[in-house]
């Protein structure tokens, strides 16, 4: 990508306002962050007499060791781990799953084309903006039936469901950029279904590979509503608990561990997108139902 | 989306594929098909805590109108639709224009622009809130730097309470549209600027009159993509304000939730979910027309 804009000039007073906005924004786009960071650093007498923006005076990480390991949800005291390694149990075979479903089902839909392929491609576009409200109570229902309700297998098949339109149509949009001989070649040569997946199609799709892997590991990580339903007490995630610690406090109110919390809650998804750079831009852009 | 032209070729054994097309098959029978039809029978029969089969007709529906909740809910979630929509589109693309001039530490920038969008609702919820605790937030801040008489206690107060909804969701969203217009104003043919150049067209009217309207795809799918977290709004009012004070920030998602888990009105929250559903298909079948139209036309 290259600048495409107009021509740049030298230090006019419009390229000083340009510069002058453009801080002025990214300062609201980082206040956020910046006071939860100082104020998880603080003791509750200094946040009750400074303010938001003021730096810590004596700035330590009691607030993040009491949030990790003893805040309280109602009467269990231990901390906010409890939701982490939950969420972690949850993140890793729903990414595997929700993948693993959406690949083979784009590879399907892009070179095998059963009966009726084209409805269920239909069916995927259109569900991945039905709001989960339409679908929740039936599939609580179903669950409670099949044994599966607030269970981590639950959980995760409920990921994997609400996950296959965005990588089904990920893995089909990147195969269907694929030259159609290399798949009849391998079909020529006899290879089978299995076959041509994981040895050809599997390893030229690396690349949406890694945007899909981007995309699920934030989107289950800051999943909510999910995890909420279906996930059970014993295995509710991080941002369930987060919101149970801040939200339903008994008497005075700690932000500094509220915020030392919440900050936690946010460590994963910051370090996947700070670490993957422009990936996460191309996940967002392949994640747009381009249609 | 073009289907035709790969797929005419039958070679070999389909069972293998048609197995595997199985998990993706199941659901889409029983949750998109299965669960909607389930979901819209129940809202049409007297069902309270528990579902029964007792067929009443839109009454559901008449309750639903006169539910002082619901109307809040969808009178809320209107007024929060156009504002988040309207300020998050013109935010990232004033962002993605401005960004597009050359400026030094544009991927800088860009990640700081972008950042808030990958936090959850919930963190980008509890976050605002305390900024705009109305006893330690702004408002002390305003205190200290010497407004002694100032307010913003906009958390608290039931007609303000949704534009500081707006404000967290505009903060956690515009990244979003800089990145989509920014890859869009990238897709600009540099001939054009010249052309405009020559024609002496002041550069900010080049991009309202020329630029803007060659965007109209990137626009159309960021407004989609954010109708679409429109409708969903939930986690942000349940970590922010609860929908409180009293109703007044109540939204659609969060009744039907609420119904479901914990009023015990299945028949209502059904009513709700399948107004919701409704109110989507109203949005989307024209979108996805006008996709498959001109990419037909393109074809």
């Amino acid at each position: 990508m290259t600048p495409s804009g107009r021509k740049p000039r030298h230090l006019t007073t419009a390229r000083v306002g340009l510069y002058g906005f453009l801080l002025i924004s990214a300062l609201f786009f980082l206040a956020p962050l910046y006071v939860m960071l100082v104020t998880s650093l603080k003791s509750m007498p200094e946040i009750r007499l400074g303010n938001i923006l003021s730096l810590p005076q004596h700035p330590n990480f009691d607030a993040w060791f009491s949030a990790w390991s003893s805040a309280c949800t109602g009467l269990n005291c231990n901390g906010i781990r409890v939701g982490f390694w939950n969420s972690v149990r949850i993140l890793v075979p729903s990414v595997i799953v929700s993948i693993g479903v959406g690949a083979v089902t784009g590879y399907c839909l892009s070179f095998w084309r059963p009966r009726g392929a084209g409805v269920l491609f239909a069916m995927l576009l259109i569900a991945a903006f039905i709001p989960y409200q339409v679908f929740i109570y039936p599939l609580v229902r179903i669950f409670s039936t099949a044994g599966l309700n607030n269970s981590l297998a639950g959980i995760v098949i409920v990921h994997a469901i609400f996950g296959l339109p965005t990588m089904t149509l990920l893995f089909r949009n990147h195969f269907a950029t694929l030259p159609i001989e290399l798949f009849k070649a391998a079909r020529v040569d006899g290879a089978g279904f299995w076959r041509i997946f994981w040895q050809i199609m599997l390893p030229m799709a690396v690349p949406i590979l890694v945007v899909a892997v981007i995309l699920q590991v934030t989107g289950i990580w800051n999943d909510f509503i999910l995890g909420l339903v279906f996930a059970g007490r014993d295995n509710l995630p991080m941002t369930v608990q987060l919101n149970n610690v801040v939200n339903s406090t008994m008497g005075e109110r700690t932000y500094n561990v509220d915020m030392a919390a919440t900050l936690l809650t946010a460590l994963v998804p910051l370090v996947v997108y700070f670490g993957s750079g422009r990936w996460f831009v191309r996940g967002i852009a392949a994640g747009a139902v381009k249609g | 989306m073009p289907m035709a032209g790969i797929r005419k070729q039958r070679i070999g054994s389909r069972i293998p594929a048609q197995l595997a097309l199985l998990p993706a098959v199941l659901v889409a029978l029983v949750v998109y098909v299965g669960a909607t039809t389930w979901t819209v029978w129940i809202s049409m029969t007297s069902s309270r805590m528990l579902p029964n089969s007792v067929f009443v007709g839109l009454r559901q529906y008449e309750s639903l109108a006169e539910n002082d909740r619901w109307s809040a809910s969808v009178s809320n979630i209107v007024l929060f639709g156009v504002l988040f929509l309207a300020a998050a589109l013109i935010v990232g693309f004033v962002l993605a224009v401005l960004i597009d001039q050359q400026v030094r530490a544009e991927s800088l920038l860009r990640s700081v622009f972008l950042y808030p969008f990958s936090m959850s609702f919930i963190v980008t919820g509890l976050a605002w809130r305390w900024l705009l605790d109305p006893t330690l937030g702004i408002e002390k801040l305003l205190h200290d730097i010497g407004f002694a008489g100032a307010h913003f206690d906009w958390m608290v107060r039931p007609e303000r309470v949704i534009y500081t909804l707006v404000l967290a969701a505009v903060w956690h969203a515009s990244g979003l549209v800089m990145a989509i217009m920014l890859a869009g104003l990238r897709g600009v043919d540099p001939e054009i600027w010249k052309a405009a150049k020559i024609d002496g067209l002041p550069v900010w009217r080049t991009y309202i009159s020329v630029i803007m309207p060659m965007l109209t795809g990137s626009f159309a799918t960021a407004g989609v993509l954010l109708a679409t977290s429109v409708v969903r709004l939930y986690d942000l009012v349940v970590a922010m304000s609860n929908g409180g004070p009293g109703i007044s920030s109540e939204v659609p998602a969060k009744f039907v939730m609420d119904h479901l888990f914990e009023r015990g009105n299945v028949g209502m929250a059904t009513a709700a979910a399948t107004s919701m559903l409704v109110t989507v298909a109203a949005v989307i079948a024209p979108w996805l027309y006008w996709q498959n139209h001109r990419k037909g036309a393109a074809t």
